[in-house]
Protein backbone atom coordinates (compact mmCIF):
# COMPACT_ATOMS: atom_id res chain seq x y z
CA UNK A 1 0.00 0.00 0.00
CA UNK A 2 1.50 3.33 -1.24
CA UNK A 3 1.53 6.07 1.56
CA UNK A 4 -2.01 7.71 0.16
CA UNK A 5 -3.47 4.56 1.11
CA UNK A 6 -2.58 4.54 4.14
CA UNK A 7 -3.27 8.34 5.24
CA UNK A 8 -6.42 7.05 3.56
CA UNK A 9 -6.71 4.37 5.88
CA UNK A 10 -6.66 5.90 9.00
CA UNK A 11 -8.41 9.42 8.09
CA UNK A 12 -11.39 7.26 7.01
CA UNK A 13 -11.15 5.33 10.17
CA UNK A 14 -11.20 8.86 11.99
CA UNK A 15 -13.79 10.32 9.98
CA UNK A 16 -16.38 6.95 10.35
CA UNK A 17 -16.51 7.75 13.83
CA UNK A 18 -16.87 11.47 13.97
CA UNK A 19 -20.20 12.25 15.38
CA UNK A 20 -20.86 14.88 12.98
CA UNK A 21 -20.58 12.08 10.48
CA UNK A 22 -23.24 9.77 12.60
CA UNK A 23 -25.19 12.78 12.74
CA UNK A 24 -25.47 13.29 9.12
CA UNK A 25 -26.40 9.97 8.19
CA UNK A 26 -28.96 9.94 10.95
CA UNK A 27 -30.44 12.61 9.92
CA UNK A 28 -30.52 11.52 6.04
CA UNK A 29 -31.92 8.87 7.64
CA UNK A 30 -34.52 10.82 9.33
CA UNK A 31 -35.11 12.62 5.92
CA UNK A 32 -35.82 9.72 3.87
CA UNK A 33 -37.99 7.72 6.23
CA UNK A 34 -40.48 10.60 6.87
CA UNK A 35 -40.77 11.16 3.14
CA UNK A 36 -41.45 7.62 2.84
CA UNK A 37 -44.18 7.34 5.19
CA UNK A 38 -45.43 10.65 4.00
CA UNK A 39 -45.01 10.81 -0.06
CA UNK A 40 -46.39 7.59 -0.58
CA UNK A 41 -44.72 5.30 -3.57
CA UNK A 42 -40.93 6.01 -3.91
CA UNK A 43 -41.25 7.82 -7.20
CA UNK A 44 -42.01 10.99 -4.98
CA UNK A 45 -39.80 10.19 -2.63
CA UNK A 46 -36.80 10.11 -5.00
CA UNK A 47 -38.30 13.54 -6.69
CA UNK A 48 -38.79 14.41 -2.90
CA UNK A 49 -35.13 13.40 -1.93
CA UNK A 50 -33.36 15.05 -5.13
CA UNK A 51 -33.79 18.67 -3.92
CA UNK A 52 -32.33 17.18 -0.58
CA UNK A 53 -29.26 15.76 -2.58
CA UNK A 54 -28.87 19.01 -4.34
CA UNK A 55 -28.81 21.67 -1.68
CA UNK A 56 -27.88 19.73 1.28
CA UNK A 57 -25.44 17.35 -0.26
CA UNK A 58 -23.26 19.97 -1.41
CA UNK A 59 -23.83 22.45 1.39
CA UNK A 60 -22.87 20.02 4.29
CA UNK A 61 -19.37 18.93 2.25
CA UNK A 62 -17.97 22.50 1.83
CA UNK A 63 -18.56 23.08 5.64
CA UNK A 64 -17.54 19.98 7.13
CA UNK A 65 -14.59 20.04 4.32
CA UNK A 66 -13.87 23.17 5.05
CA UNK A 67 -13.97 22.78 8.73
CA UNK A 68 -12.22 19.44 9.01
CA UNK A 69 -9.20 20.53 6.85
CA UNK A 70 -8.50 23.57 9.17
CA UNK A 71 -9.27 21.51 12.43
CA UNK A 72 -6.25 18.99 10.62
CA UNK A 73 -3.91 21.53 10.21
CA UNK A 74 -1.38 21.09 13.19
CA UNK A 75 -1.79 17.44 12.48
CA UNK A 76 -0.54 17.87 8.60
CA UNK A 77 2.75 19.43 10.31
CA UNK A 78 3.27 16.25 11.74
CA UNK A 79 2.56 14.20 8.63
CA UNK A 80 4.79 16.68 5.89
CA UNK A 81 7.65 16.12 8.42
CA UNK A 82 7.60 12.19 7.64
CA UNK A 83 9.22 11.00 4.40
CA UNK A 84 6.32 11.13 2.41
CA UNK A 85 5.86 13.43 -0.15
CA UNK A 86 3.21 15.88 -0.36
CA UNK A 87 0.37 14.84 -3.14
CA UNK A 88 0.25 11.28 -1.11
CA UNK A 89 -0.69 13.78 2.26
CA UNK A 90 -3.56 15.58 0.33
CA UNK A 91 -5.06 13.18 -1.98
CA UNK A 92 -5.21 10.42 0.95
CA UNK A 93 -6.72 13.29 2.77
CA UNK A 94 -9.03 14.28 0.51
CA UNK A 95 -10.31 10.34 -0.57
CA UNK A 96 -10.53 9.37 3.10
CA UNK A 97 -12.68 12.55 3.81
CA UNK A 98 -15.01 12.22 0.84
CA UNK A 99 -15.29 8.28 1.04
CA UNK A 100 -16.34 8.39 4.68
CA UNK A 101 -19.03 11.34 3.75
CA UNK A 102 -20.55 8.98 0.91
CA UNK A 103 -20.52 6.50 2.95
CA UNK A 104 -22.75 8.50 5.55
CA UNK A 105 -24.82 9.56 2.59
CA UNK A 106 -25.88 6.30 0.92
CA UNK A 107 -26.16 4.83 4.30
CA UNK A 108 -28.59 7.23 5.19
CA UNK A 109 -30.73 7.68 1.86
CA UNK A 110 -30.41 4.20 0.70
CA UNK A 111 -31.15 2.01 4.13
CA UNK A 112 -34.76 3.22 3.94
CA UNK A 113 -35.12 2.36 0.28
CA UNK A 114 -33.96 -1.73 1.46
CA UNK A 115 -36.46 -1.35 4.48
CA UNK A 116 -39.10 -0.83 2.75
CA UNK A 117 -38.00 -3.00 -0.49
CA UNK A 118 -41.46 -2.60 -2.04
CA UNK A 119 -41.30 -1.41 -5.79
CA UNK A 120 -37.46 -1.19 -5.29
CA UNK A 121 -36.75 -3.50 -8.19
CA UNK A 122 -38.91 -1.01 -10.63
CA UNK A 123 -37.05 2.16 -9.13
CA UNK A 124 -33.72 0.86 -8.61
CA UNK A 125 -32.13 2.79 -12.13
CA UNK A 126 -33.78 6.27 -10.23
CA UNK A 127 -32.40 5.51 -7.14
CA UNK A 128 -28.89 4.30 -8.49
CA UNK A 129 -28.82 7.35 -10.28
CA UNK A 130 -29.61 9.62 -7.05
CA UNK A 131 -26.93 8.07 -5.24
CA UNK A 132 -24.49 7.98 -8.04
CA UNK A 133 -25.01 12.08 -8.36
CA UNK A 134 -25.14 13.31 -4.36
CA UNK A 135 -21.70 11.21 -4.74
CA UNK A 136 -20.55 12.48 -7.41
CA UNK A 137 -21.78 16.07 -5.71
CA UNK A 138 -19.95 15.19 -2.40
CA UNK A 139 -16.32 14.54 -4.28
CA UNK A 140 -16.88 17.94 -5.98
CA UNK A 141 -17.86 19.62 -3.48
CA UNK A 142 -15.26 18.24 -0.66
CA UNK A 143 -12.87 18.74 -2.85
CA UNK A 144 -13.58 22.61 -3.57
CA UNK A 145 -13.89 23.00 0.47
CA UNK A 146 -10.75 21.54 0.76
CA UNK A 147 -8.83 23.96 -1.95
CA UNK A 148 -10.09 27.02 -0.45
CA UNK A 149 -9.16 25.81 3.20
CA UNK A 150 -5.23 25.07 1.48
CA UNK A 151 -5.65 28.20 -0.51
CA UNK A 152 -6.93 30.74 2.69
CA UNK A 153 -4.67 31.07 5.56
CA UNK A 154 -7.54 32.70 7.44
CA UNK A 155 -10.71 29.82 8.68
CA UNK A 156 -13.35 32.69 8.26
CA UNK A 157 -12.36 33.52 5.02
CA UNK A 158 -11.76 30.19 3.25
CA UNK A 159 -15.74 28.84 5.13
CA UNK A 160 -16.96 31.98 3.35
CA UNK A 161 -15.43 31.58 -0.13
CA UNK A 162 -16.63 28.08 0.21
CA UNK A 163 -20.05 29.31 1.03
CA UNK A 164 -20.40 31.77 -1.69
CA UNK A 165 -19.58 29.04 -4.12
CA UNK A 166 -22.23 27.16 -2.77
CA UNK A 167 -24.67 29.99 -2.84
CA UNK A 168 -24.23 30.79 -6.44
CA UNK A 169 -24.20 27.07 -8.19
CA UNK A 170 -27.21 26.36 -5.96
CA UNK A 171 -29.08 29.46 -5.81
CA UNK A 172 -27.72 32.15 -8.28
CA UNK A 173 -26.96 30.26 -11.17
CA UNK A 174 -30.79 29.20 -11.11
CA UNK A 175 -31.45 33.07 -11.46
CA UNK A 176 -29.35 33.62 -13.87
CA UNK A 177 -30.33 30.71 -16.39
CA UNK A 178 -34.19 32.46 -15.96
CA UNK A 179 -32.64 35.90 -16.83
CA UNK A 180 -30.92 34.36 -19.63
CA UNK A 181 -34.62 32.54 -21.19
CA UNK A 182 -35.92 35.56 -19.90
CA UNK A 183 -33.74 38.03 -22.44
CA UNK A 184 -33.02 35.67 -25.13
CA UNK A 185 -36.82 34.58 -25.23
CA UNK A 186 -37.40 35.51 -28.77
CA UNK A 187 -34.38 33.62 -29.91
CA UNK A 188 -33.85 29.51 -30.24
CA UNK A 189 -32.10 29.45 -26.68
CA UNK A 190 -32.04 26.19 -25.93
CA UNK A 191 -28.31 25.37 -26.87
CA UNK A 192 -27.26 28.13 -24.79
CA UNK A 193 -29.19 26.67 -21.81
CA UNK A 194 -27.76 23.56 -22.42
CA UNK A 195 -24.22 24.80 -22.22
CA UNK A 196 -25.66 27.19 -18.80
CA UNK A 197 -26.44 23.95 -17.63
CA UNK A 198 -23.58 21.96 -18.11
CA UNK A 199 -21.38 24.53 -16.59
CA UNK A 200 -23.02 23.89 -13.16
CA UNK A 201 -22.60 20.39 -11.88
CA UNK A 202 -25.76 21.09 -9.86
CA UNK A 203 -27.63 21.56 -12.47
CA UNK A 204 -26.41 19.32 -14.87
CA UNK A 205 -26.78 16.95 -11.43
CA UNK A 206 -30.56 18.12 -11.45
CA UNK A 207 -31.50 17.19 -14.86
CA UNK A 208 -29.80 13.74 -15.15
CA UNK A 209 -31.93 13.23 -12.11
CA UNK A 210 -35.25 14.49 -13.89
CA UNK A 211 -34.97 12.54 -16.84
CA UNK A 212 -34.63 8.90 -14.59
CA UNK A 213 -37.96 10.34 -13.02
CA UNK A 214 -40.08 10.73 -16.66
CA UNK A 215 -41.47 14.06 -15.38
CA UNK A 216 -39.20 15.55 -18.60
CA UNK A 217 -42.64 15.63 -20.34
CA UNK A 218 -43.39 18.87 -17.89
CA UNK A 219 -40.78 20.52 -19.35
CA UNK A 220 -42.13 21.39 -22.42
CA UNK A 221 -40.04 21.57 -25.78
CA UNK A 222 -36.66 22.05 -24.13
CA UNK A 223 -37.17 19.10 -21.97
CA UNK A 224 -37.51 17.64 -25.38
CA UNK A 225 -34.15 19.19 -25.94
CA UNK A 226 -32.58 17.74 -22.61
CA UNK A 227 -34.48 14.25 -23.43
CA UNK A 228 -32.70 14.46 -27.16
CA UNK A 229 -29.34 15.80 -25.58
CA UNK A 230 -28.64 13.35 -22.22
CA UNK A 231 -31.25 10.71 -22.90
CA UNK A 232 -28.72 9.17 -25.63
CA UNK A 233 -26.03 7.32 -24.56
CA UNK A 234 -23.49 9.77 -25.65
CA UNK A 235 -25.50 12.39 -23.53
CA UNK A 236 -24.98 9.79 -20.47
CA UNK A 237 -21.33 10.26 -21.29
CA UNK A 238 -21.33 13.50 -22.11
CA UNK A 239 -22.78 14.32 -18.56
CA UNK A 240 -20.84 11.75 -16.92
CA UNK A 241 -17.27 13.29 -18.24
CA UNK A 242 -18.87 16.63 -17.28
CA UNK A 243 -18.69 15.33 -13.78
CA UNK A 244 -15.56 14.14 -13.60
CA UNK A 245 -13.80 17.52 -14.75
CA UNK A 246 -16.13 19.52 -12.09
CA UNK A 247 -14.17 16.99 -9.67
CA UNK A 248 -10.61 17.11 -10.96
CA UNK A 249 -10.73 21.04 -11.34
CA UNK A 250 -10.71 21.50 -7.52
CA UNK A 251 -8.44 18.74 -6.98
CA UNK A 252 -6.18 19.50 -9.39
CA UNK A 253 -6.20 23.62 -8.42
CA UNK A 254 -5.99 22.18 -4.50
CA UNK A 255 -3.16 19.64 -5.07
CA UNK A 256 -0.72 22.57 -6.82
CA UNK A 257 -1.76 25.09 -3.88
CA UNK A 258 -0.91 22.28 -1.24
CA UNK A 259 2.26 21.43 -3.20
CA UNK A 260 3.44 24.86 -3.31
CA UNK A 261 2.16 26.48 0.51
CA UNK A 262 4.21 27.05 2.85
CA UNK A 263 2.81 25.76 6.38
CA UNK B 1 25.28 18.02 9.31
CA UNK B 2 23.23 20.34 8.19
CA UNK B 3 24.53 23.16 5.93
CA UNK B 4 22.13 26.39 5.56
CA UNK B 5 23.29 28.84 2.37
CA UNK B 6 21.97 32.08 2.32
CA UNK B 7 18.97 31.28 3.09
CA UNK B 8 16.10 34.19 2.20
CA UNK B 9 12.17 33.91 2.84
CA UNK B 10 9.60 36.30 2.37
CA UNK B 11 5.99 36.40 3.69
CA UNK B 12 4.25 39.40 1.34
CA UNK B 13 6.30 42.09 2.42
CA UNK B 14 7.63 40.77 5.28
CA UNK B 15 11.14 39.43 5.62
CA UNK B 16 11.62 36.95 7.52
CA UNK B 17 14.49 35.14 6.93
CA UNK B 18 17.21 37.74 5.23
CA UNK B 19 20.72 36.33 3.97
CA UNK B 20 20.84 32.95 6.51
CA UNK B 21 24.18 30.87 6.64
CA UNK B 22 24.46 28.55 9.39
CA UNK B 23 26.27 24.96 9.73
CA UNK B 24 24.54 22.62 12.27
CA UNK B 25 27.29 20.73 13.89
CA UNK B 26 26.67 16.88 14.27
CA UNK B 27 26.81 15.75 17.70
CA UNK B 28 26.18 18.27 19.68
CA UNK B 29 22.92 20.77 20.73
CA UNK B 30 22.54 23.71 18.69
CA UNK B 31 19.98 26.20 20.50
CA UNK B 32 18.05 29.29 18.11
CA UNK B 33 17.13 31.95 20.21
CA UNK B 34 15.47 35.18 19.26
CA UNK B 35 12.62 37.75 20.04
CA UNK B 36 9.05 36.18 18.68
CA UNK B 37 9.02 36.72 15.02
CA UNK B 38 12.00 36.86 14.90
CA UNK B 39 12.31 34.10 11.75
CA UNK B 40 12.82 31.20 14.42
CA UNK B 41 10.29 29.12 13.55
CA UNK B 42 10.59 30.00 10.00
CA UNK B 43 14.01 28.21 10.19
CA UNK B 44 13.26 25.30 11.28
CA UNK B 45 10.38 25.22 9.10
CA UNK B 46 12.88 24.95 6.16
CA UNK B 47 14.76 22.38 7.14
CA UNK B 48 11.75 20.28 7.71
CA UNK B 49 10.35 21.32 3.81
CA UNK B 50 7.32 22.87 5.60
CA UNK B 51 8.39 26.03 4.15
CA UNK B 52 9.92 26.96 0.87
CA UNK B 53 12.80 28.94 0.64
CA UNK B 54 12.75 32.42 -1.75
CA UNK B 55 16.69 31.60 -2.10
CA UNK B 56 19.74 29.71 -0.85
CA UNK B 57 19.82 26.39 0.18
CA UNK B 58 19.80 23.66 2.71
CA UNK B 59 21.83 20.58 2.44
CA UNK B 60 21.40 17.57 4.48
CA UNK B 61 24.64 15.16 4.00
CA UNK B 62 26.08 17.29 1.01
CA UNK B 63 22.44 17.06 -0.55
CA UNK B 64 20.00 19.40 -1.45
CA UNK B 65 16.78 18.70 0.39
CA UNK B 66 14.52 21.45 -2.30
CA UNK B 67 11.61 18.97 -3.54
CA UNK B 68 12.86 15.92 -2.23
CA UNK B 69 11.42 13.92 0.91
CA UNK B 70 12.79 10.95 1.49
CA UNK B 71 15.66 13.00 3.58
CA UNK B 72 12.97 12.93 5.83
CA UNK B 73 13.05 9.70 7.19
CA UNK B 74 16.82 11.33 9.66
CA UNK B 75 14.61 14.08 10.45
CA UNK B 76 12.64 13.63 14.11
CA UNK B 77 10.66 16.69 14.49
CA UNK B 78 8.48 17.75 17.62
CA UNK B 79 6.46 20.96 16.76
CA UNK B 80 5.57 23.53 19.15
CA UNK B 81 1.64 22.79 19.24
CA UNK B 82 0.04 19.25 18.72
CA UNK B 83 -3.23 18.59 17.28
CA UNK B 84 -4.16 15.01 16.26
CA UNK B 85 -7.19 13.28 14.22
CA UNK B 86 -9.92 13.24 17.54
CA UNK B 87 -11.07 9.95 16.60
CA UNK B 88 -8.11 7.44 16.74
CA UNK B 89 -6.84 6.22 19.48
CA UNK B 90 -3.07 6.20 20.82
CA UNK B 91 -2.67 2.84 19.49
CA UNK B 92 -3.91 4.00 16.11
CA UNK B 93 -1.80 6.97 15.54
CA UNK B 94 1.43 5.10 16.51
CA UNK B 95 0.45 2.39 14.49
CA UNK B 96 -0.35 4.92 11.27
CA UNK B 97 2.93 6.97 11.71
CA UNK B 98 4.83 3.40 11.75
CA UNK B 99 2.90 2.50 9.18
CA UNK B 100 4.45 5.42 7.08
CA UNK B 101 7.72 4.71 8.21
CA UNK B 102 7.49 1.12 7.35
CA UNK B 103 11.40 1.29 6.35
CA UNK B 104 12.58 2.15 9.24
CA UNK B 105 14.84 -0.43 10.97
CA UNK B 106 14.48 -0.55 14.73
CA UNK B 107 12.28 1.48 16.85
CA UNK B 108 13.07 3.66 20.11
CA UNK B 109 10.91 2.97 23.02
CA UNK B 110 12.19 4.78 25.98
CA UNK B 111 10.34 7.89 25.98
CA UNK B 112 7.03 5.91 24.87
CA UNK B 113 7.36 3.92 27.95
CA UNK B 114 9.17 6.78 30.29
CA UNK B 115 5.84 8.57 29.87
CA UNK B 116 3.67 6.00 30.19
CA UNK B 117 1.78 6.15 26.97
CA UNK B 118 0.83 2.45 26.71
CA UNK B 119 -1.45 2.59 29.39
CA UNK B 120 -3.44 5.03 27.68
CA UNK B 121 -3.38 3.01 23.89
CA UNK B 122 -7.54 2.59 23.79
CA UNK B 123 -7.94 6.41 24.56
CA UNK B 124 -9.28 8.69 22.17
CA UNK B 125 -6.80 11.57 21.01
CA UNK B 126 -9.38 14.18 21.42
CA UNK B 127 -9.70 13.38 25.20
CA UNK B 128 -6.49 14.23 26.18
CA UNK B 129 -4.72 16.95 27.88
CA UNK B 130 -2.38 19.14 26.22
CA UNK B 131 1.11 18.28 28.40
CA UNK B 132 -0.17 14.13 27.08
CA UNK B 133 -0.26 15.19 23.47
CA UNK B 134 3.39 16.89 24.01
CA UNK B 135 4.49 13.84 25.51
CA UNK B 136 2.76 11.90 22.20
CA UNK B 137 5.04 14.02 19.83
CA UNK B 138 7.99 13.80 21.71
CA UNK B 139 7.72 10.17 21.66
CA UNK B 140 7.20 9.99 18.23
CA UNK B 141 9.77 12.18 17.32
CA UNK B 142 12.43 9.70 18.86
CA UNK B 143 10.46 6.99 17.71
CA UNK B 144 12.40 6.08 14.73
CA UNK B 145 16.02 6.92 15.26
CA UNK B 146 16.50 9.88 13.52
CA UNK B 147 20.19 11.47 13.24
CA UNK B 148 18.47 14.47 13.26
CA UNK B 149 16.39 15.87 15.95
CA UNK B 150 14.55 19.28 15.55
CA UNK B 151 12.35 20.24 18.50
CA UNK B 152 10.07 23.87 18.80
CA UNK B 153 9.80 24.67 22.26
CA UNK B 154 10.06 21.61 22.71
CA UNK B 155 9.39 21.31 26.74
CA UNK B 156 6.50 24.39 27.02
CA UNK B 157 3.39 22.43 28.35
CA UNK B 158 5.41 19.36 29.65
CA UNK B 159 5.50 19.04 33.64
CA UNK B 160 8.69 19.26 35.98
CA UNK B 161 9.05 15.47 35.67
CA UNK B 162 8.39 15.14 31.78
CA UNK B 163 10.74 18.26 31.03
CA UNK B 164 13.64 16.29 32.85
CA UNK B 165 12.92 13.14 31.04
CA UNK B 166 13.14 14.96 27.70
CA UNK B 167 16.23 16.58 28.55
CA UNK B 168 18.04 13.58 29.83
CA UNK B 169 17.12 11.64 26.56
CA UNK B 170 18.47 14.52 24.49
CA UNK B 171 21.59 14.50 25.86
CA UNK B 172 21.56 10.75 25.35
CA UNK B 173 21.06 11.44 22.07
CA UNK B 174 23.98 13.87 21.29
CA UNK B 175 26.24 11.49 23.41
CA UNK B 176 24.94 8.85 20.42
CA UNK B 177 26.39 11.24 18.12
CA UNK B 178 23.01 12.52 17.08
CA UNK B 179 22.60 16.03 15.92
CA UNK B 180 19.70 18.09 17.41
CA UNK B 181 18.60 20.82 16.92
CA UNK B 182 16.28 23.27 19.25
CA UNK B 183 14.25 26.32 19.48
CA UNK B 184 13.31 28.24 23.04
CA UNK B 185 12.37 30.87 24.88
CA UNK B 186 13.54 29.73 28.25
CA UNK B 187 17.33 31.00 28.80
CA UNK B 188 18.11 28.28 31.20
CA UNK B 189 17.12 25.08 29.68
CA UNK B 190 19.41 26.26 26.86
CA UNK B 191 22.17 26.66 29.28
CA UNK B 192 21.96 23.72 31.02
CA UNK B 193 21.54 21.59 27.34
CA UNK B 194 23.02 23.93 24.85
CA UNK B 195 26.45 23.44 23.17
CA UNK B 196 26.03 26.04 20.00
CA UNK B 197 24.37 29.25 20.65
CA UNK B 198 22.50 31.17 17.33
CA UNK B 199 20.66 34.26 18.09
CA UNK B 200 18.49 35.14 15.51
CA UNK B 201 17.13 39.06 15.06
CA UNK B 202 15.10 40.28 12.49
CA UNK B 203 15.85 37.69 10.43
CA UNK B 204 19.35 37.34 10.66
CA UNK B 205 21.56 35.41 13.17
CA UNK B 206 24.15 37.54 14.92
CA UNK B 207 25.31 35.34 16.95
CA UNK B 208 26.55 31.55 15.85
CA UNK B 209 29.14 29.96 18.46
CA UNK B 210 29.54 27.85 20.90
CA UNK B 211 28.10 28.47 24.33
CA UNK B 212 32.13 29.22 25.83
CA UNK B 213 32.15 31.97 22.96
CA UNK B 214 29.58 33.69 23.62
CA UNK B 215 30.16 34.50 27.27
CA UNK B 216 33.87 35.29 26.23
CA UNK B 217 32.88 37.62 23.31
CA UNK B 218 30.87 39.51 26.23
CA UNK B 219 32.89 38.93 29.36
CA UNK B 220 29.56 37.88 31.09
CA UNK B 221 29.02 34.43 32.89
CA UNK B 222 25.51 34.15 32.52
CA UNK B 223 24.11 33.43 29.09
CA UNK B 224 20.67 35.58 29.58
CA UNK B 225 22.97 38.87 30.54
CA UNK B 226 25.17 37.63 27.54
CA UNK B 227 21.98 37.55 24.94
CA UNK B 228 21.27 41.07 26.02
CA UNK B 229 24.70 42.51 25.71
CA UNK B 230 24.50 40.78 22.29
CA UNK B 231 21.18 42.42 21.15
CA UNK B 232 22.43 45.73 22.06
CA UNK B 233 25.41 45.55 20.41
CA UNK B 234 23.25 44.54 17.70
CA UNK B 235 21.40 47.45 17.60
CA UNK B 236 24.06 50.11 18.66
CA UNK B 237 25.37 49.03 15.47
CA UNK B 238 22.43 49.43 13.46
CA UNK B 239 22.02 52.73 14.97
CA UNK B 240 25.62 53.53 13.69
CA UNK B 241 24.80 52.20 10.58
CA UNK B 242 21.95 54.92 10.08
CA UNK B 243 23.62 57.71 11.20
Amino acid sequence: MGHAGKILKYELHNMVRSKWLVGIAAMLFVVTEVLFRFGGDPGKTVTSLMNVVLVIVPLMSVVLGTIFFYNSREFNEILLAQPVNRTSIYLGKLIGFSGALCLAFVVGVGLPFVIHSFGLRAYAGKIATLLAVGCCFVLIFSALAFYAATRFEDRIKGLGATLVAWFVLAVVWDGLILLFVHLARDYPYEPGLLGMVFLNPIDLGRILILLQLDISALMGYTGAVFRSVFGSQNGIILSAAAMVIYAAVPVVLGLRTFRRKDF
Amino acid sequence: MIRIQHLYKSFGDLAVLNDVSLDIHPGSITAVLGPNASGKSTLIKCILGLVNPDRGRILVDDESIARRWHYRAKVGYMPQIARFPENLSVDELFSMIRDLREDAEDVDIELFARYELGAMGKKHLGTLSGGTRQKIIAALAFLFNPRILILDEPTVGLDPVATTILKDKLRKERAAGRTVLLSSHLVNEVEELADHIVYVLDGKPIFDGSMEEIKRATAETRLDRALVRIMETAKEGDHGARR
